[in-house]
């Protein structure tokens, strides 16, 4: 008999992109520890590379920056740079890991980012993050804001790594003495209960495809080289030019489906996420240039399926003027006038052949496992698709075939960032699930000494100005600046360091603290984005409260930015430590609010989604409330009987129902409704129409979907026509084995004004049953009418096997849409072939219509729970590309039909990712928050309620009773948004008050 | 002496203000008139703010986020 190891606390995330860090964050704030491990010397992925997202055209580092600053400073983080994952052994629950850790040849714990060594490092190497446009040094910093915020030195090309005796020159320039160029290669040991992969993908590349000359054309580039050029930290600095001539181009090509859907390269995949970004970089490049660009999409089928996307497309189109041409490519070349320009040939829909002219073609490039991560896959026990891919067992989302490894992001299947993110969490959530015994066993928590009153006290401010080295110092007169900071009001200590942030530095800064019994601390050096939390933290461990801190950003926006004006720098700085100072006279401690909570959820919608979700909350330990409207559990997939890869829908569906009826956690309600939601996260109170009331911490929404009733192509007049879920009972039953005619008609009420989106999943479902007619008559003729077939990711290879097995794809035209007629026992379906131009006529026994996935009834919930609705009466997450569960309002989280149309297995990866985000919150004792945030000044209220409307967070509201404004302090983020707008003076915002606003502008 | 303007600029923190501090990560030179007010989101700056730079000498204001 063997004893069972102990479950471990712990997880491993290999890969540090957006998925590895939202999973990492997940655990992290669920009670995990992590070990974050990416082979580069910088987390963050490939995101940082990107110029934009689509759809909402958010700046890409923008949007990432906080998570990578969050991520990098977690205390039960542990990020692993340069390192590799070699070796894993043990069962899950209980591995050992074995990671190599490559040297960096910089310490990142002396590494203080300045610099200064790449301006003496005389080795220019090829960037390959602005994918080789641009140069590096030997010594560098993966992108600019790159976390670890620290250097390391490129093995291969390092001058003194080859040679000991040669240059070295970085070791003179660096004085935090953080090179060590012997610096040798570990190998270390950690246990983890779970391991998540993330390790993202590799671009393809296109040399193999010679007919679009890349590699030997200047100006035919990748997507990701077109990415870097349009960023503002890009080779090119944001200018739109091209790589040749530097010359601005008037006239850009986008090529899709490099390296996707392409089965001579086993790449038989759609690749999903190019048709959007294309889109993207052709309204961004229109944004970028001052003159009227030139911007056409070459493509197959446009595959805009994603929330939001449709209308994305719509705009690109109609508003910004992108021409999308529908051809097939035969080849690039570059055009014999010496002018660097391209000429593309290609053949139209109709067949004709067109050469054209561009200044500048990019190529679509599609997405691709890494060979090393498809080859340490084998070796963890990871079997991978024909295509290479870890795609997840069915309806799992996130497994893998090994247990206990999990797997997130492009490396499961092509797939764009929010999908990612879902994911991401969702592997979070189940590797929570196997080690819920083991939350919080190995998490660390920091004790700090009680904290000094200082509210009376007199102003006793300690000031001090860094030398950065000489990235301010070099620059500034920093000894002037100190003795001018000792004359200012308030200032009874300043001192000038070599770098702020370093150990000893901070040793320093707590002796001053006592010796000269300071209650205000200013630090004039770097950005507070990067260095206040940890400058805060010295304070804490003196005994001071962490908002009695300032500081003066003297370097990234004043010693950098005025180089060569040294004077004025010095008088900047003066001015920025006045401000500063000005404002720390006024600070004062900051509390944290500890409210109690409820640790119960409450699951609204009994469909997969739904039952996913409380399963998945009840493996973690956690009571749950389900509230199912209809009579009994199941949803819409009480209705489906095949699932998108072959999958028996019913068995699934009953076993699903039957698990959650026999689990102690769960109580369903069903045949009940919502009719009333009280309180906020923690404490919430809802109120059901069967007269119950629920208590509960935590809300998922997964209210779900219906198929839209067509009114068009004869529907419900003749009983020839049928919607697919009707056709697949049929199909299933047997009653179109003797059918000769089949014709299925795509977007039946989606992609239309009235429904301006894609459902996503019509296409391949479709596909498939047209594929199941064949199975069991492959005599049949199947015809289907569509617009763009978006069988996206791997259901591009069931596109494949229907058109082998004889499939008949038609395409319409939305002008011309094809006409179903009755026809005695059969119906008469007209439509205009696409490559002739004349009708066609089809004698149907069966007509298939691809209605739209329609939202649920979800108005009177969405008021309920003050959460949003897009324009289709889908719920609106809290960010369309990185909290694809979340709203605006805390402790409220939604997954499945819900949030837009979807297949079963993803929404159940997002049930998953729903479960994994609410466990971030009930994984707490209490809800801890900053403090802050908004405070009302009771006699100046005038109970106007303006605050109320424009606060984001549904934070602020004005109390019948009383009249005047009330803030609940768990909600409020402390933007000041209620502030601005108090006509009254009434709303102040703790930690950043009207008066020390005034105090700065005062200063000057 | 050529006349400089003084400027005052109210930036959020998470987009312009992070901005400001790439530029300096950039080495991107610009004039040294300009003093920044880092705010925790641009719907925290109250009209009165920008009224009372003005009223404190500035030249202009500029409100970012």
């Amino acid at each position: 008999m063997t004893n069972k190891p102990d479950k471990v606390g712990a997880v491993l995330v290999l890969g540090s992109g957006i998925a590895g860090i939202q999973a990492s964050l997940d655990l992290a704030e669920s009670g995990y520890y992590v070990y974050l491990v990416e082979k580069n010397p910088a987390i963050g992925g490939t995101m940082p590379m990107l110029d934009k997202t689509f759809p909402t055209n958010d700046c890409s580092m923008c949007i990432l920056s906080p998570k990578l600053v969050e991520c990098g400073r977690h205390l039960n983080i542990e990020t692993l740079t340069c390192s590799e994952l070699t070796d894993l052994r043990g069962e899950p629950g209980n591995f050992k890991a074995t990671i190599l850790k490559k040297a960096r040849f910089v310490d990142p714990d002396k590494c203080t980012g300045c610099g200064s060594c790449v301006e003496d490092c005389p080795v220019k190497v090829d960037d390959a993050f602005n994918q080789g446009l641009g140069k590096r040094k030997a010594i560098y910093k993966l992108y600019a804001q790159a976390y670890p915020n620290a250097y390391a030195i490129d093995k291969a090309k390092c001058l003194k790594i080859k040679k000991p005796k040669a240059c070295g020159k970085c070791l003179e320039a660096c004085q935090a003495g953080a090179i060590d160029h012997l610096m040798q290669d570990e190998t270390i040991e950690v246990n983890v209960g779970s391991v998540i992969l993330a390790p993202g993908f590799d671009a393809f590349q296109p040399e193999q495809l010679f007919y679009y000359g890349y590699g030997k054309f200047p100006n035919v580039l990748t997507s990701l080289e077109f990415e870097r050029i349009l960023s503002a930290s890009g080779p090119f600095g944001g200018h739109l030019i091209r790589p040749s001539d530097h010359k601005e181009p008037k006239k850009i090509a986008w090529i899709q489906c490099v390296g996707s859907r392409n089965c001579k390269l086993d790449h038989g995949y759609c690749s999903s996420v190019c048709c959007m970004y294309a889109i993207k970089e052709a309204v961004i490049a229109k944004e970028h240039t001052p003159y009227e660009l030139d911007t056409s999409i070459f493509f197959m089928d446009m595959r805009t399926y994603g929330k939001e996307f449709e209308k994305y497309y719509d705009r690109a189109r109609n508003d910004h003027g992108v021409r999308f041409v529908r051809s097939r490519i035969y080849e690039v070349t570059e055009a014999t006038d010496g002018s660097g320009n391209l000429k593309i040939r290609y053949a139209n829909e109709d067949g004709t052949i067109t050469n054209e002219e561009f200044d500048m073609v990019v190529l679509s490039i599609g997405l691709e496992p890494s060979e090393e991560v498809v080859e340490l896959a084998g070796k963890l026990g990871v079997e991978v698709n024909k295509f290479k891919f870890a795609e997840p067992p069915s309806l799992t989302g996130v497994g893998t075939t090994r247990p206990g490894i999990y797997v997130a992001g492009a490396f499961s299947g092509p797939r764009d960032i929010p999908e990612t993110v879902m994911q991401a969490s969702a592997a979070a959530g189940d590797s929570s699930v196997i080690l819920s015994e083991a939350r919080g066993t190995m998490v660390k928590k920091k004790e700090y000494p009680p904290e000094n009153e200082v509210a009376g006290d007199i102003v006793r401010t300690g000031v001090f100005v860094c030398h950065c080295g000489i990235n301010i110092g070099g620059v500034v007169k920093v000894p002037d600046v100190v003795a001018y900071a000792r004359t200012l009001p308030g200032v009874v200590f300043a001192d000038e360091k070599i770098y702020a942030c370093s150990q000893d530095s901070s040793g320093q800064i707590k002796e001053a603290i006592e010796k000269y019994g300071l209650n205000r601390i200013v630090v004039a050096s770097c950005s507070p984005r990067t260095h206040e939390p940890m400058f805060q933290e010295t304070l804490k461990e003196a005994g001071l409260n962490a908002n009695l801190f300032e500081m003066a950003n003297i370097r990234d926006q004043c010693s950098w930015v005025h180089q060569s004006e040294p004077e004025k720098a010095t008088e900047k700085s003066k001015d920025l430590i006045k401000m500063a100072v000005n404002k720390a006279a006024l600070l004062e401690p900051v509390k944290g609010i500890s409210l109690g909570m409820n640790h119960d959820a409450l699951v609204i919608g009994g469909g997969v989604s739904g039952m996913n979700a409380a399963l998945n909350m009840a493996a973690q330990g956690y009571k749950v409330s389900l509230v199912e409207k209809a009579a009994s559990l199941g949803g819409i997939a009480a209705s489906i009987r095949y699932g998108m890869k072959g999958e028996d829908v019913q068995s699934y569906l009953s076993e699903l129902i039957s698990r959650v009826n026999s689990n102690q956690l769960i109580k369903v309600y069903t045949g009940v409704e919502i009719t009333e939601v009280h309180g906020f996260v923690g404490n919430f109170v809802t109120k059901l129409s069967s007269g119950d009331e629920i208590q509960h911490g935590v809300a998922i929404i997964a209210t779900g979907g219906k198929e839209y009733k067509p009114t068009e192509y004869l529907y419900g007049q003749n009983q020839k026509v049928k919607t697919l879920l009707e056709l697949e009972s049929e199909l299933a039953d047997g009653k179109l084995n003797t059918a000769k005619n089949v014709v299925f008609i795509q977007c039946v009420g989606s992609r239309e004004p009235e429904r301006p989106y894609c459902s996503r999943i019509c296409c391949t479902k479709s596909v498939k049953q047209a594929l199941k007619i064949k199975e069991t008559n492959p005599d049949a003729n199947v015809f289907i009418l569509y617009r763009d077939i978006r069988t996206y990711g791997f259901y591009e290879d069931l596109y494949t096997e229907a058109r082998r097995k004889g499939v008949i794809f038609v395409r319409y035209a939305t002008e011309e849409k094809p006409v179903v007629e009755a026809a005695g026992d059969k119906v008469k379906v007209t439509v205009t072939e696409h490559v002739l131009g004349v009708p066609m006529v089809i004698d149907a026994d069966m007509v298939g219509l691809a209605a739209a996935v329609l939202p649920a009834e979800n108005n009177k919930l969405s008021q309920l729970f003050k959460v949003p609705l897009n324009q289709e009466g889908f719920y609106l997450e809290a960010h369309l590309k990185l909290r694809p569960v979340d709203f605006g309002t805390d402790g409220v989280f939604m997954c499945g039909l819900a949030h837009g149309p979807k297949n079963l297995e993803e929404n159940i990866s997002q049930a998953k990712a729903a479960v994994a985000r609410a466990c971030t919150v009930l994984a707490k004792e209490t809800i801890d928050v900053e403090g802050k945030c908004a405070v009302v000044n009771k006699k100046k209220c005038a109970g106007c309620g303006v605050c109320e409307s424009v606060c984001p967070a549904k934070a602020v509201s004005v109390d019948a009773a009383e009249k005047v404004a009330v803030v609940n302090e768990a909600l409020c983020k402390g933007c000041g948004a209620c502030s601005s707008s108090c006509r009254c003076g009434a709303l102040n915002v703790k930690g950043c008050t009207n008066e020390q606003i005034m105090a700065m502008i005062n200063a000057l | 002496m050529e006349w400089e303007p003084k400027l005052i600029a109210f930036l959020c923190n998470w987009c312009s203000y992070a901005g400001a501090d790439l530029a300096g990560v950039g080495r991107i030179q610009y004039p040294p008139n300009i003093r920044v007010i880092r705010i925790p989101c641009s719907g925290r700056i109250n009209p009165l703010f920008i009224m009372s730079a003005i009223k404190n000498g500035a030249d202009g204001v500029l409100t970012s986020g």
